[in-house]
């Protein structure tokens, strides 16, 4: 990654970004006009290969195929389940695609997943016509039976997980826990100490409010360093005396 | 009451200066904020002299009842709204039919700006609240509620910045107040997408001659520079700290 590619501005609705480049890809935070080019929201402002890419700072999140998503079942349906994944649109999961076969008529799909319960799940397909559908095939994914889920802001997933996952990492390799963020904007969590659960909540809820301030991994590194020295070592001190 | 002036005012002061002092070509002092309210997806309250509104967006979200949503865009839902404690007089907090009317002319007006095809079969709900109102209330409800559209993240083709032009004793005035409001010959309101120069919204009530219309709009997008270059700052100042990113 050169120098160059580093800069982000911050564009405002209606600022020009630029003029029609070769393939421009579409996205709904770009607008043409003539053969200028106008940012749609507030975001920020990236340039990536030739194209121009805007990370929005507020918003909803709009579902996309291949999107990891953690979701909380709403409702049980005679052949699925509708699923929550704070979206405008309400996501559905086939009793099929957790059951691995079809579901026989009459089967009470509460014996496998219950309202309130939260998934894993890959979004399958979306289009603006119809409504997410999800799958749970594949390695990690189905109903959650542990840790812990946090909601923060979707649009805040992509510092959640940091340049080449750098966030995630630390965030998992300080605290010792697992972590997952989903592209809604759920974090699991998989934690031993109940301490570093604490802690991690704290930092996630950290970035969320401060998301591009400068340094912000090196910060909740050392942040956690901090903590945690304190933490893990009061329970040795006190088992020593 | 018996103090009611029932006498039409001098509105251009022997020195060319208004009621309230200002000259012609002057607006009302202007204050903007946005995201103030926590529960809303975006918020933003405007004040213009003693007109104050605040607005909260909500959406796009799931809409119901569902039969009313459509499949090709996102339905809009405005609602102008004069508090009872807004005007003089307690105002009977159900809406009226002026408000009915000005929420259909912001409805029309914020559509034109936001792309509602990107998100089919949801909406989106404004609530613009009058807290007080003394002149132009429709367009600060409409640049209050284009900032609360902006920081909801909801794309929009442009901000849209608005303001009206009157005449008051045969003169053009820009921004007008309560009496010119009242006793004036003309008020016009006008709101624009100044960086693609789109009219959203023109009313007129009263008259302007043909050359009086176009020295009004002259007027009135002066104005609307000045308040859109001033909506760009609000927003870029809620996110100062992002300018020096990684």
């Amino acid at each position: 990654m050169t120098e160059k590619d580093k800069i982000r501005t911050l564009v405002l609705p209606g600022d020009l970004v630029g003029e029609v480049g070769e393939q421009q890809a579409w996205s709904p935070y770009i607008i043409r006009n003539g053969n200028k080019l106008y940012s749609t929201v507030i975001g920020l402002l990236e340039q990536r290969d030739n194209q121009l890419v805007i990370l929005p700072l507020e918003g909803v999140y709009y579902p996309r195929p291949g999107d990891l998503v953690i979701g909380l079942i709403e409702d049980v349906e005679l052949y699925g389940w509708t699923v929550d994944i704070v979206s405008p649109y309400k996501a559905y999961l086939q009793g099929s695609s957790l059951l691995g076969r079809p579901v026989n008529a009459g089967e009470d799909l509460r014996r496998y997943l219950n309202v309130g319960d939260y998934i894993m799940a890959k979004v399958d397909s979306f289009d603006r016509s119809s409504s997410p559908m999800l799958s749970v095939k594949g390695k990690g994914l189905g109903r959650i039976s542990k840790g812990k889920v946090v909601d923060v802001s979707p649009v805040r997933t992509p510092r959640l997980i940091g340049r080449n996952r750098s966030m995630v990492e630390t965030l998992s390799g300080e605290t010792g826990c697992e972590v997952l963020v989903g592209q809604n904007g759920r974090v699991w969590m998989n934690c031993v100490k109940k301490e570093s659960e604490e802690l991690l909540v704290e930092m996630i809820y950290l970035i969320e409010r401060e998301p591009y301030t400068k340094g912000l991994t090196e910060k909740v590194k050392s942040l956690i360093r901090e903590r945690l020295g304190v933490n893990v070592a009061s329970p040795e001190a006190q088992a020593n005396t | 009451m018996l103090t009611l002036q029932v006498q039409k005012p001098k509105l251009i002061l022997e020195d060319g200066r208004r009621t309230d002092g200002r000259r012609p070509d002057e607006m009302r002092p202007i204050k903007m904020e946005v995201g103030i309210l926590k529960n809303a997806n975006g918020s933003a309250i405007v004040e213009m002299g003693k007109t104050k509104v605040l607005t909260a967006v909500y959406g796009p979200r799931e809409m119901h009842p569902r039969h009313l949503a459509l499949p090709d865009r996102t339905v809009m839902r405005v609602r102008y709204h004069m508090t009872p404690f807004s005007t003089d007089d307690r105002k009977n907090p159900s809406l009226s039919r002026r408000e009915i009317e000005i929420s259909k002319v912001i409805r029309e007006a914020l559509e034109a700006a936001v792309l509602a095809e990107t998100f089919p079969r949801t909406t989106i709900d404004v609530f613009s609240e009058v807290l007080q109102a003394d002149a132009g209330t429709r367009l600060v409800a409409l640049m209050s509620a284009s900032l609360a559209v902006a920081d909801a993240g909801i794309p929009m083709r442009d901000l849209i910045a608005g303001v009206a032009v009157g005449k008051a004793d045969g003169t053009l005035v820009l921004d007008l107040n309560e009496e010119e409001d009242m006793w004036g010959e003309a008020d016009m309101p006008i709101a624009m997408m100044p960086s693609l120069s789109q009219v959203t919204l023109l009313q007129l009530n009263g008259n302007f001659t043909p050359e009086e219309f176009r020295a009004a709009i002259q007027l009135a997008s002066k104005g609307i520079e000045e308040l859109y270059k001033l909506q760009k700052e609000t927003l870029t100042s809620k996110y100062s700290a992002y300018k020096e990113v990684n």
